[in-house]
C-alpha cells in the first residue's frame, strides 16, 4: 500500500524504506516512524477495538498515554500484548496484529456487545447475572471474560533476557523536552553527576514536534543540538527509550530502559529492557503535560485524535491522519494544529471554537461559539455535526478531527509518596502541589509553565537550585529567545448529548452517562467513582480521561474541580512487562546455588542431587543395576551400617566462637550447660527461643579455652548466625564474644560405620592417636592429614555408629574425598547421599528439622531435662510454661507398622484404634518416616500425646492425603543400638 | 608435606579467566585470608600489634592498607580482614593468632571466599548491572559490602573506576561468576 497521507520534511528517513505487517497487510513506513504514525501514513486508522463495546478505534494521541491503539507485537514467542502504536519504534519486518475482535478488525462479531450497551453501563456486573448464584464463576464470569480483554499472551516462554541495574547521580532529569534540556545543560557544566531520562527515542519532547524557533533555528534542531552538546560530557548520562516509572522512597527511582525494543531481536547477550534503580540526591521532573479531549457522542471514531497530536503525526513524522482535517478547541492552543496543518498543505476545513470571542489565529475557518455534538463514520471519521453559536446544526466533511480541551500538567510523579496535586484556576488544570517526593523539583509543563521560553528559562535555574541545595554551584546562561505566549482558555469538559453517549475513557469504555450514574448511585467520592465505573483503571490509568470524569462529578456535585479531587497516582507510570522486573532471577538461575567441596567429584560418581536450601547435595550415589533410588539408598545403609560409609556435610552451618566469654555466652545461647565443657570435648546443643520453642540443634566442639565452634542445622545456619549476634550485639554487649561464619572455610565429611577409625588411620598422620582411649566418643581436636595438612576431627555420630567428622580447607576437600575412597577401598566404603544419611538418623531416632518444626518444645523432643535450672538461657523461663508441660502433651516416639508390609507415611495423623479419623480424635502426627533396610521394614518418629508410657499401645497412622489408614505400634525412637554402643566402640 | 591437590573455588586445578570487551575478570584462589576481631579494651592493643605483624596499619571504616606482602580491610566494628598470598601465607591465621595474642580473635577464613579481579574500562558498567553499590564512587583502596546475585560480598576497589576484587562466599562461587560474566556480555 503507498503512504497516501505521507508529507514531505518532518524526522523521519524518508530515503529509507522499512516493511512491515499489520494484521498480515504488508506496509511501509521509514526510519524515525512510529508504527502509529505509520499506519496513519497508509491511509489506516482504524487500529483496535474498545475493551467493552468492541468499538472501532483509532490513535488518541502520539504518545505514552495512548488509550486506544493497543496491538500485539511481533509473533511466536516474541508476541507482546497491549502494546501501544504510538510508542513502538518502526523496524523493518515489524509485524503486529490488532486484539480483542473476532473475527477481524473491521467486522468484530462482538461489536453486539455495543448494541446492548444499556445493559452493560457502569458496574453491570454488580446488578445483573445473578441468578442462579451457582452459574457465576461456572457460566457468566467466563463468557464476559472472553468477550472484553485486551490481547493475548502467547503461552511461551520468552526468549529474551532483562537485566536489572543501579544507577547514582547528583541530579535525576526526567524527560527532555525544553525545561529538561535547559535543565541538564545547565547542570551538566557544572561537572555535576547527570542522568537525563525520557521515555521518547528522540530527545526534544514537544520541540520535535512543534514549528516554534528556538532562537534562530528550529525546535528540533536546537534539541539536536544541546543533546549533542551534552553527549560530550562524560558527566552527563543521556538515557532515551527510558521511562521513569516511579518515585519510591529516599530519592530512588525506578526506569525501564528499552534497550532492544525498537529491534526485530536483541543482540545476543544483550538484555532487551533494563530495570533501572536510580538512586539521586535531587530530581528535576521535566515531564511536559498531556492535552486531554473534549468528550462528545461518537467522540472515539478513528480519525478523532488529540489536537497536539495531529501536529506531531504532521511536523515530526511528516503524516496527516486524513487530507480533509478540522480543530474543535476551547483555547488558543488547539489554532496552531490549524496552523501547522495547513503549512502542511492539508486543507482544514474549520477551526471549532467553544469561545465565543474566540481569535482567530489560522488561515481558515473559524466559528466561534460552537460546539462539535457528533461524529459520523463508524470505521473511519466522515464528519462531524456542530451546533453554532445560533443554535443551528451543521455538517462539516472531513476525515479527522483534531480536539484539545487544554493541558494537564503531568504531575503524576509529584504524587508517589501520596502528595496531591494543587489546582490552577487560570490553567484551568491541577499542577503539582506542595508535597513533593523528597529532593524533587519540577519544571516546565509539569509544573504549568506552558510557554516554550518559560520552560527553557525555569528548568535552568531549577537546576541550578537542585544542585546548589547540595552545595554545587551552577550557573544560568541567557536561554535563547522562543515563543512565550500566555495561556488562553476557557475551561469545556464535554458536549452534552442527552441519549447518547460522549466518550470520556476510551480504554476502558467509560462515558458521561456512566459518571452520570455513579452520582446518581451515589458513588460520588472519585475513589468510588473510579472503582464504580472503571474510570482511569486501565493500563493508561487514566492520563486522558481522569480529569473529564471528574470534572462531569463535580458538576454534577455541585462542588468545584478540586474539592472534588483526584485519585492516587501510582507508580508505574506506563506499564512494565513482568519479565522486566524479574530481570535475570528466573528458571536456574532465580537464585544461586550453593556447591559442596565434593560436588565435582559427587557428578563425576552420577549422583542424584537434591535442593537443600541454596545448596545442591548428593542425595544417592546410584551404581551400575539399580534402578530404583531405594536400591541405591538400601545399599549406602547397609555398606555403611556393615563397615564404613563417607558423606559432605559441609552444609552445616559452622559459627567460629571465640573470646575470654565465649563460655558464657554459649552458656545463655543453649539451654544446656556448656560453660563446663572440656577443651578438646564435643557436646550436643539445644538452643530454644525466647518463647521456649526449639529453634535450632547440633554439636559444639570445645578446641581452646576461648574458642569453641558451633555447628547448626543446613537449614538453620543463617538464622542461627542472626539470633546469635543480635543477642551478642543487643541482649549482652558486655560479654566479651567474637563471631564468624566458617561454613565455606572448611569441608567436612562423615565418615560412619564400624571400620571408620581403620579407615580414617589410613588418611590422618600418624602422630594422633585416634584410638577409643586417646579420642573418645564426642572428642575433638587439630590434627593434620596426608602427610601435613591441618585438619579438624570430630569424634560425633548422626547415624549411631562408630563415626567422625573430618574437616580439611574447602580446597583439599574434593581431593581428601578421593583419598577417603581410594583408602576406604579394603573396606568396601560407600559414599552415601542424604537419604541414607535421613534413614539412618531415623533409624537411630535423632531428631532433625522435621521434628525441630517450630512448634515443638524440649520436652516434646523427649530433652526436658536437658534445659538446665542452674543457669538462664534463652528460653529456658518461657520453656516451664504450664502449656508446655501438661501431662498428655505429645512426646517423641516411634512408631513401626503393625504389618510389616504396609508404609509409614510422614505427615500423617495419629488416632486411636477405633475412633472416627478427625481433628477431634488428633493425638499427633509423625514427622518422619522411612524403610529402614536394617529392620526390613518401614519405621517412622513423630510425636504423640503421652507417647513416652505408651509404648507398645496401637493406634493409627491416618493419611486422607495419600489415602493410607494403618495399624502401628508405639515403640521407642531409638530403633537402632538404643544404649548407644556402637558409636562408642 | 601433603599430597593433596587443592581445586579453585570454579572447580578447576587452575585459575579461570574470561574475558570481555573493556574488561577481564578473573578467579583468584591463590589469596589467604584471616579475620582479626578485636576482643573487649583490646582495640588500641590490636591497632599497636598490627603493623609488626602485616606491615601495614589496621584500616579505618571502609577502606584498605596495604604492606609490601599483606594487606588488611575493614569488615565491621574493631573487624578486619587479613589478606596475603596464599603460597606464602597458607598459616596467616595461625601467625595472627600467635601474633596478637589475646588481644584479639583470629579466624581462618582463606576457603571461605572466593575472589575475582574486575579490571578494564567497563568494570563500573558491569558493577551497575550488578548491585546497588556506588562503584564509580569508590576511591582507591576502599571497601564496601553488597549484595551481588543476593550474596552478600566484599568489593575493593584497587585502583579508581579500573580494578576491583569482589569477594563472594566460595560455594555460590559458579553463581557470582556467572552473573559477573553476565553482566560483562550484556554490556553494550
Amino acid at each position: 500500500m503507498t503512504q497516501i497521507n505521507r508529507l514531505a520534511g518532518g524526522q523521519v528517513d524518508q530515503t529509507k524504506t522499512l516493511n512491515f505487517h499489520f494484521d498480515g497487510a504488508a506496509y511501509r513506513g521509514h526510519p524515525g516512524d512510529t508504527l502509529a504514525s505509520a499506519l496513519l501514513a497508509n491511509g489506516v486508522r482504524l487500529m483496535g477495538r474498545s475493551f467493552k463495546y468492541h468499538r472501532p478505534r483509532g490513535v488518541l494521541s502520539a504518545g505514552s498515554e495512548e488509550p486506544n491503539a493497543l496491538v500485539e507485537l511481533r509473533s511466536g514467542n516474541r508476541q507482546e500484548p497491549n502494546t501501544r502504536a504510538t510508542t513502538i519504534e518502526l523496524f523493518n519486518g515489524l509485524t503486529a496484529q490488532s486484539q480483542n475482535r473476532w473475527p477481524s478488525l473491521a467486522f468484530d462479531a462482538m461489536e453486539i456487545n455495543d448494541k446492548f450497551s444499556n445493559f452493560l453501563t457502569a458496574g453491570f456486573y454488580y446488578k445483573t447475572f445473578m441468578w442462579p448464584a451457582a452459574f457465576w464463576e461456572k457460566v457468566y464470569e467466563p463468557i464476559i471474560r472472553k468477550a472484553a480483554g485486551l490481547g493475548s499472551l502467547s503461552q511461551q516462554d520468552d526468549p529474551d533476557c532483562y537485566d536489572k541495574g543501579f544507577l547514582h547521580c547528583d541530579l535525576l532529569i526526567i524527560g527532555a523536552g525544553p525545561a529538561g534540556l535547559s535543565a541538564a545543560l545547565t547542570a551538566g557544566r557544572t561537572g555535576a553527576q547527570v542522568i537525563v531520562a525520557d521515555e521518547d527515542f528522540a530527545f526534544g519532547g514537544r520541540l520535535n514536534a512543534e514549528t516554534i524557533a528556538v532562537g534562530d533555528q528550529s525546535g528540533a534542531d536546537w534539541a539536536a543540538q544541546s543533546t549533542a552538546e551534552l553527549g560530550t560530557m562524560p558527566n552527563v548520562r543521556m538515557m532515551s527509550r527510558t521511562t521513569v516509572i516511579g518515585a519510591f522512597d529516599h530519592g530512588t527511582y525506578g526506569a525501564v530502559e528499552r534497550v532492544s525494543d525498537h529491534l526485530a531481536v536483541p543482540d545476543a547477550g544483550k538484555p532487551r529492557q533494563i530495570l533501572w534503580r536510580i538512586y539521586t540526591q535531587r530530581t528535576l521532573l521535566c515531564t511536559g503535560a498531556l492535552e486531554r479531549p473534549i468528550a462528545f457522542e461518537n467522540n472515539d471514531r478513528p480519525g478523532i485524535m488529540l489536537a497536539s497530536a495531529m501536529r506531531s503525526y504532521a511536523n515530526r513524522w511528516a503524516v496527516t491522519p486524513d487530507q480533509q482535517v478540522a480543530v474543535f478547541t476551547n483555547h488558543d492552543d488547539g489554532h496552531r494544529t490549524a496552523t501547522d496543518m495547513l503549512a502542511k498543505g492539508v486543507n482544514v476545513a474549520a477551526v471549532i471554537d467553544t469561545r465565543e470571542n474566540a481569535p482567530k489565529i489560522a488561515d481558515c475557518e473559524l466559528i466561534a461559539g460552537a460546539q462539535v455534538f457528533n461524529a459520523q463514520g463508524r470505521l473511519g471519521l466522515k464528519g462531524i455535526r456542530l451546533r453554532t453559536q445560533d443554535g443551528k446544526e451543521r455538517v462539516i466533511r472531513c476525515g479527522a478531527l483534531g480536539v484539545s480541551g487544554g493541558w494537564n500538567p503531568n504531575v503524576h510523579m509529584t504524587c508517589h509518596q501520596r502528595g496531591r496535586p494543587a489546582w490552577n484556576e487560570k490553567l484551568a488544570a491541577f499542577c503539582p502541589g506542595g508535597d513533593l517526593p523528597q529532593g524533587m523539583l519540577v519544571a516546565g509543563a509539569a509544573q504549568g509553565d506552558f510557554s516554550t521560553a518559560a520552560a527553557l528559562a525555569k528548568g535552568a535555574a531549577a537546576a541550578a537550585a537542585a544542585l546548589s541545595d547540595i552545595g554545587i554551584s551552577a550557573s544560568v546562561q541567557a536561554q535563547p529567545q522562543t515563543e512565550d505566549s500566555e495561556v488562553n482558555i476557557t475551561p469545556f469538559w464535554y458536549v452534552e448529548s442527552g441519549n447518547g453517549r460522549a466518550w470520556l475513557d476510551q480504554q476502558n469504555d467509560v462515558t458521561v452517562k456512566d459518571i452520570k450514574l455513579a452520582h446518581q448511585e451515589n458513588f460520588r467520592s472519585v475513589e468510588h467513582l473510579k472503582r464504580y465505573t472503571t474510570l482511569g483503571m486501565a493500563t493508561d490509568q487514566g492520563k486522558t480521561s481522569n480529569m473529564g470524569g471528574l470534572a462531569v462529578m463535580a458538576e454534577l456535585t455541585g462542588k468545584s474541580i478540586p474539592e472534588t479531587g483526584t485519585t492516587i497516582f501510582r507508580p508505574p507510570y506506563t506499564p512494565v512487562a513482568i519479565g522486566t522486573f524479574a530481570g535475570r532471577s528466573t528458571g536456574a538461575d532465580f537464585r544461586p546455588t550453593r556447591l559442596t567441596p565434593s560436588h565435582k567429584w559427587a557428578t563425576e560418581q552420577g549422583a542424584a542431587f537434591v535442593e537443600v536450601g541454596m545448596w545442591l547435595r548428593a542425595q544417592w550415589f546410584p551404581q551400575t543395576g539399580e534402578t530404583h533410588w531405594r536400591q541405591s539408598v538400601d545399599r549406602e545403609v547397609l555398606a555403611t551400617r556393615k563397615s564404613v560409609g563417607v558423606c559432605d556435610v559441609t552444609t552445616l552451618g559452622k559459627i567460629d566462637v571465640q573470646g575470654s566469654d565465649a563460655a558464657s555466652f554459649l552458656n545463655k545461647i543453649y539451654c544446656n550447660g556448656f560453660a563446663k565443657l572440656a577443651v578438646g570435648k564435643t557436646r550436643y546443643g539445644l538452643m530454644l527461643r525466647e518463647d521456649g520453642i526449639a529453634m535450632d540443634d547440633g554439636t559444639t566442639a570445645r578446641l581452646g579455652e576461648d574458642h569453641f565452634v558451633m555447628t547448626t542445622t543446613t537449614a538453620n545456619a543463617v538464622g542461627v548466625y542472626r539470633h546469635m549476634e543480635f543477642a551478642r550485639q543487643c541482649l549482652w554487649p558486655d560479654l566479651d564474644v567474637q563471631l564468624i561464619s566458617t561454613t565455606e572455610a572448611w569441608a567436612q565429611y562423615a565418615v560412619a560405620g564400624p571400620n571408620s577409625r581403620n579407615l580414617l588411620r589410613k588418611i590422618i598422620d600418624p602422630a594422633f592417636d585416634i584410638s577409643n582411649d586417646a579420642f573418645p566418643f564426642m572428642g575433638c581436636g587439630a590434627i593434620t592429614v596426608c602427610g601435613g595438612l591441618q585438619a579438624r576431627l570430630f569424634r560425633i555420630s548422626f547415624s549411631g555408629e562408630l563415626a567422625f567428622e573430618i574437616a580439611v580447607p574447602t580446597r583439599y576437600g574434593d581431593a581428601l574425598m578421593r583419598q577417603l575412597m581410594a583408602a576406604g577401598e579394603e573396606f568396601d566404603v560407600v559414599p552415601y547421599g542424604t537419604e541414607a544419611l535421613g534413614v539412618m538418623r531415623i533409624e537411630k531416632g535423632h531428631a532433625a528439622g522435621n521434628e525441630l518444626n517450630g512448634t515443638t518444645s524440649a520436652q516434646n523432643l523427649g530433652m526436658g531435662r536437658m534445659v538446665s535450672k542452674k543457669k538462664d538461657s534463652i528460653g529456658s523461663t518461657l520453656s516451664e510454661r504450664e502449656g508446655l508441660n501438661q501431662s498428655d502433651m505429645l512426646m517423641f516416639v516411634g512408631f513401626k507398622p503393625v504389618d510389616s508390609n504396609e508404609k509409614v507415611t510422614a505427615g500423617a495423623h495419629l488416632m486411636a484404634k477405633d475412633t472416627l479419623a478427625n481433628a477431634a480424635n488428633d493425638q499427633g502426627y509423625i514427622t518422619s518416616a522411612a524403610y529402614s533396610p536394617c529392620l526390613g521394614s518401614s519405621i517412622g518418629i513423630g510425636f504423640l500425646k503421652n507417647g513416652g508410657d505408651r509404648k507398645g499401645e496401637i493406634i493409627r497412622a491416618v493419611s486422607p492425603l495419600t489415602g493410607s489408614d494403618i495399624q502401628i505400634e508405639v515403640v521407642s525412637a531409638h530403633f537402632i543400638d538404643p544404649e548407644g554402643e556402637r558409636l562408642r566402640a | 608435606m601433603h599430597d593433596l591437590i587443592a581445586i579453585t573455588p570454579l572447580g578447576g586445578t587452575t585459575a579461570q579467566t574470561d574475558s570481555f570487551p573493556g574488561l577481564g575478570i578473573s578467579e583468584q584462589p591463590n589469596w589467604a585470608l584471616a579475620s582479626v576481631s578485636a576482643r573487649h579494651g583490646q582495640v588500641a592493643t590490636v591497632h599497636k600489634i598490627a603493623p609488626s605483624l602485616i606491615g601495614t596499619d589496621l584500616p579505618e571504616v571502609g577502606k584498605v592498607s596495604c604492606g609490601s606482602e599483606m594487606a588488611a580491610f575493614w569488615m565491621g566494628p574493631d573487624q578486619w580482614m587479613i589478606t596475603a598470598a596464599h603460597d606464602a601465607h597458607e598459616d596467616l591465621a595461625n601467625m595472627l593468632r600467635t601474633g596478637f595474642t589475646s588481644s584479639a580473635s583470629v579466624t581462618e577464613q582463606t576457603d571461605g571466599w572466593a575472589r575475582f579481579d574486575v579490571e578494564g574500562e567497563n568494570t563500573v558498567a558491569m558493577f551497575e548491572r550488578l548491585c546497588p553499590l556506588n562503584a564509580r564512587a569508590m576511591t582507591k583502596d576502599s571497601v564496601s559490602r553488597s549484595a551481588i546475585e543476593h550474596l552478600g560480598c566484599f568489593v575493593i576497589c584497587w585502583a579508581a573506576g579500573h580494578r576491583f576484587s569482589v569477594l563472594c562466599p566460595r560455594s555460590s562461587a559458579g553463581s557470582l561468576h556467572h552473573a559477573l560474566c553476565t553482566a560483562a556480555k550484556s554490556l553494550g
